[in-house]
This record gives C-alpha cells, structure tokens and sequence, in this order.
C-alpha cells in the first residue's frame, strides 16, 4: 500500500474522533476518576467536619497525656486532601496524558 | 477572609483587663527594622514591575502573561494569592485565643484546591483565553452571558477587596502607626503601580515572592516556637493546656451546628471555584498539564501553611499570653507579630510586618486585575465592541479599567473605614460559590446547559446569597443593628448554591437550546484534549 493511502488510512476527523469508542471511553474514565476522588474527600472534609460538630466528647479523648484525638483528625484532613491531589496527578500523566498525545495524533491536521 | 475578630469579641464578651506585658513591643511604632523591609520589598516588586512592563504590550501579556508562567512559578503565585495576610494574622490569632477552633477553621480553607483539580483546572485552561467569563460563554449567547458572569465576578472582587483594603488600613495602622488613609492611598499606589504597568507578569511575580516570604517567615517563626518547646509538640500542648485549660485542644463553639458547619465547608470548597482572581491565573500556564501541575504544587504549599500555622497560633498563647495578644488588638491579629518579636527581636517583627504589608498589596493587586479584566476583556471586548477590537483598543480599555478600579478601591476603603466588614470575605465566597461556581460547572459538563440557564443561574445564586447573608445575624444584626436576624443561618452557600444549580437546570430543560447542544459535542474536542486552545 503507498505512504499517502496508510497514512489517509490512519488519521481521522475531529467528528470521527470525538465518536471514536477510545475518545469517549477517555472522558467518561476521566469524570469517573474525578467523582471517586472527589467523593473521598468529601468524605473525609465533611466526615471531619461532622465528627467535630457531633461527636466532641470522641473527639476530645485524649491520646497522649494531653494530645486529644482532634489534633490529629484535623491535620490528617489537611494532608489527605493533598494525597488526593498527588493522586489524580499521578492517574493524569500515567494513563491520560499518553491516550491524550496518541487521540491528537490520529486527528487529521 | 472571614474575620475571626468578629467571632473572638462576641466569644470572649468583653476586652480583656490588661495583664502585666510579658514582653516590651514596638508594635505601632515604627521601626528602622519594619521600615527597612517594607521599602526593601516595595523596590524589588517595583524593579520587577520595570522589567514586567518591557514584556507586557499586548492583551495576551497583559491579562495572562503572555502564557510564560511555569507550573511550579504558578503553584506559588496560586499560593501566594490565596494565602492573604488575614489567613495568617487572623488563623493564628485564632488559634492562640480559641484553641483547637482555628485548626478547624484551617482545614476548610484548603479543601476547595483539591476540588478545583478535580472539576475544572483542565477544562478552564482548555476552553478559555483570559477570565473564566470565556468558559461560561464558550457555546452560549456571548452577550447575556459574559454580562451575567461579569456582574457575578464583579461582585465576588468587589467584596473581597473592600474587606482586603478596609482590613489592611487597620492592620498598618497597627503595626507601623501609620493613618489609615495613608495606608490605604500607599496601597492604592504600589499595586496600581504593579498592575498598570506590569499586568499579569508583575503581579505574578510579586506574588511568587510574597508566598516565598511568607512561607519562610512562618517556618522560621514555627521552629523557633519549637526550639522553646524542645522540638516537642506534645511539650507545647501541655504547656498550653497548663495555661489555657483543656478547653484549648477541644472543638469549640465553632461548630455549634452541623448544618452550619457543612454549609461554611461548602463555601469555602466551592467559593474557591468561582474566585475571579484565582481563575485568572490558569490562563498564564501554556497549557492545561502545566494548570494541573500548578494546582498540585498550590495545594502542597497551601497545605503546609495551614499545618504549621497553628504551631505559631499554640505558641503565642503560651509565650505571649492570650491577655497581651487581645490587649493589642482585640481579634487577636497581632499574636503572630507579637509571638516573631519576641522569639526574633525587633529585626524579626519588621520581617514579619513587611511580610505583612507585601501580602496585601499582592492580594489587592490580584483582584483589581480580576475586576479590571471582569469590564475590559468580558463586557467592553466581547459585548460592546462584539468581540472585535484591536489589540491596542484591548489594552487600553484594560489599563483604564485598572485605574478606575484602584481609585474605586481606595475610595471604598475609606469609606469603610472603621466598619465591621470581616463579613464581606465571606459573602465573597458565598457569592462566588452560587453565582460563578454553578454556572461554569454546568457549562463545562452538561450538554442540555442553554444561555437563559446560565443567566438565570448566575442571578439567583448571587441574589440569593447576598439577600440571605443580609438578612442574617452578621449583616442585619450586627451591621445594621436591627432587634432579631430574618434568616437564621450565618452562611447560606447551602441554600443559594442548591438554588443556583436548580434554577440553571430548570430554565435549561424548558427551552432547549439546539445550538449549544452542538457546539458542547464539537468542543469537546478542545475540552479534553487541548486541541485549540488559546
């Protein structure tokens, strides 16, 4: 087969590639890996949250001499929110971006 | 940022009686130290803003840098624009005379970065040229959109800055002894000053430096807190306990109701997502793997801010005594600077008060280009002129917009003075999460969105929120000194933002809009993979 007919062969229209099964499997894996996140830290915010507000007296036991369970809660909060971060950063450039370079590459320029 | 003086003076019910000053301070005086500083950072932002001038001649420089800005610079700038002074005076000033409260307080404030990666970083970076209007405009009637979305952003800013520039007159004032409407007028200046002639590119920076700043004063302030500990943090706890009871390593009234509670997270977590001036800066990376980087690195910097924080909080109840820090002041903004003269002497206090004062102008700075751009980029450009006009016409307007903007500001500072607006960062939040956050999520992920939807979205959700929190105790109570509060809760973002999306759906689903339908497929080509982007 000549070079112009695989290559006509091999890239699309932005029509075909958006209707493409990869292009559309990319979006939905993309929202579905935001919503787990996401939920996870709402779970753990408003866990928190709703733990303080409802749950003093646990929160308030001690865990040390004087250190109560609280301090801890409260700075875990903090850092799994970034964890969550680290996460989808890591997801982003492992899975999405070379399935991003290879859908643009297949586009017809 | 929300005032925690409002919440310590209605808490504590009455001025401490002064103690004996454990501490000599030449708080309120200034200094050879402060003074020192604070023009030393004034010319390094100037001589940046010099050479930011050289590059900034086009829109694309002036609004978003020209898009040079590299991830990690970006990580900082975001920091440096979110970290203001009121979260470091005001969190640990909380902290030292509340106790666990601050800590809890803290942790809200970080949450809306993570949430911000997850929902929208890419896609604004991907769909929009200058200001988050772009995106919510993207496949709607450019008109009625970019109005609404100005007004919803317009609001959000103006707030935020009344309560940034009424705030920072009052903490100079403080700290060096300077009139407040000097302060304001010297404020005014400088950050005109970076954002007329150094745009996007100035303010970035300042801001990179200001973070840096800010993040080696509070770590320095931290370890020496820890130094008199004996690097034990369970030591300093029970010293604080020993002082302040166990009340002070509790949750207190701070979380009296949980719907409160959720309703202030969500402020925060999604207020985040509609702040103009935060938005902004997403245009100023080359893409959006860069946006998404900047967030991670915002969030690590931001995160660690907000964990050491109270170490410097815990400390200056201890040290400094919690009779000294209201004597000051009676919100307890003065802990921090008092705990750094003490533990650093008067070189340290200057530091810190520099530090201070940088913060403000950048934040300030930050907003006006927000605003600015709000009326040059998304009104003037795209519905007067109809989305055609030249590049000169483009910075012209942009640069006029910025000098009535900063005159408005400082007019409005002084106007202010003296007046319990701490409730105004909150209802800049509150606004930015029902009136911008709903409709530039809708618009970003759902095909059926139409432009009555988002329209009618933008206003209910800034509406709601503003005539709720007028009507609360904050506004109505204790501004206006009316007998009971109208709407019982404090922070209506559960409310306004529950409204703003409903009403969008709503309106979108009775009158369909075939046009947008089409576009939201086509564009999603740009939406997730990057393919013509600005």
């Amino acid at each position: 087969m000549s070079n112009v007919a695989m290559k006509a062969e091999r890239s699309q229209t932005a029509h075909e590639v958006i209707e493409s099964k990869e292009f559309k499997h990319l979006v939905s894996l993309r929202w579905k890996v935001s919503m787990i996140l996401l939920a996870l830290l709402f779970t753990s915010y408003y866990g928190y949250i709703l733990l303080v507000a409802t749950a003093k007296d646990f929160v308030s036991q001690k865990i040390g001499e004087v250190t109560t369970l609280a301090i801890p809660l409260g700075v875990a909060a903090i850092v799994i929110a970034w964890v969550l971060t680290a996460f989808y950063v890591a997801w982003a450039n492992k899975a999405y971006d070379p399935e991003v370079e290879r859908l643009k590459g297949q586009l017809k320029h | 940022m929300l005032h925690p003086g409002a919440i310590a003076q209605l808490l504590l019910g009455q001025v401490a009686p002064a103690a004996p000053a454990p501490m000599e301070t030449t708080l309120g005086k200034p200094t050879a130290a402060s003074i020192g500083f604070f023009f030393a950072i004034v010319l390094v932002t100037l001589v940046i803003t010099y050479f930011a001038a050289k590059k900034t001649k086009t829109s694309s420089e002036f609004y978003a840098a020209g898009r040079s800005v590299s991830a990690l610079q970006n990580g900082f700038a975001l920091a440096g624009d979110y970290m203001s002074a009121a979260s470091f005076l005001g969190i640990s000033g909380m902290v030292a005379l509340k106790g666990y409260d601050g800590m809890i307080y803290a942790t809200g404030w970080l949450v809306g970065w993570p949430a911000l990666m997850f929902l929208v970083a890419e896609p604004l970076r991907n769909l929009g040229k200058f200001t988050f209007a772009d995106v919510v405009a993207f496949r709607l009637r450019q008109r009625p959109v970019r109005i609404a979305a100005a007004i919803g952003g317009i609001l959000t800013v103006l707030f935020y800055t009344i309560a940034q520039m009424v705030g920072s007159g009052s903490l100079i004032q403080l700290m060096f002894g300077l009139k407040y409407e000097y302060a304001e007028i010297i404020v005014g200046a400088v950050m005109l000053a970076y954002v007329l002639f150094g745009g996007m590119l100035a303010t970035t920076w300042v801001q990179i430096i200001k973070a840096g700043l800010l993040l080696v004063g509070v770590t320095l302030l931290t370890g020496l807190v820890m130094s008199r500990f004996g690097w034990s943090p369970v030591e300093l706890y029970t010293q604080v306990v020993a002082k302040h009871g166990e009340g002070a390593l509790q949750p207190g009234g701070i979380v009296a109701s949980p719907l409160e509670a959720v309703s202030l997270g969500l402020a925060l977590m999604f207020g985040l997502l509609g702040l103009p001036h935060i938005l902004m800066r997403f245009y100023t990376v080359p893409d959006a793997k860069a946006a998404r980087k900047s967030v991670l690195y915002a969030t690590g910097l931001i995160g660690y801010f907000y964990v050491i924080i109270p170490i410097v909080g815990f400390g200056a109840s201890v040290l400094v005594g919690r009779e000294f820090v209201t004597q000051m002041d009676k919100g307890g903004n003065m802990a921090a600077p008092l705990l750094a003269e003490l533990l650093g002497g008067t070189a340290f206090l200057g530091f810190i008060a520099a530090v201070a004062f940088a913060t403000i102008l950048a934040v300030v700075a930050g907003l006006t280009l927000a605003g600015a751009s709000a009326y040059s980029h998304d009104i003037y450009v795209s519905v007067i002129k109809g989305g055609h006009a030249t590049e000169e016409e483009q910075v012209k307007a942009a640069k006029i917009a910025t000098v009535i903007f900063g005159v408005v500001a400082v007019a409005l500072g002084i106007l202010f003075k003296g007046q319990n607006v701490a409730f105004m960062v909150g209802l800049a939040f509150a606004i930015a999460a029902s009136a911008n956050f709903p409709a530039l999520l809708m618009s970003i992920i759902w095909k059926r969105f139409t432009t009555q939807g988002a329209v009618w979205s933008i206003l209910v959700g800034a509406f709601s929120s503003c005539t709720m929190i007028l009507l609360s105790k904050t506004v109505w109570v204790d501004v206006l000194k009316f007998e009971q509060a109208v709407f019982p809760m404090k922070n209506p973002a559960i409310f306004s933002m529950t409204a703003a999306f409903a009403v969008g759906i709503v309106v979108s689903l009775l009158a369909p809009e075939k046009e947008a339908q089409e576009k939201f497929e086509v564009e999603k080509l740009r939406t997730y993979l990057g393919v013509g982007a600005e």
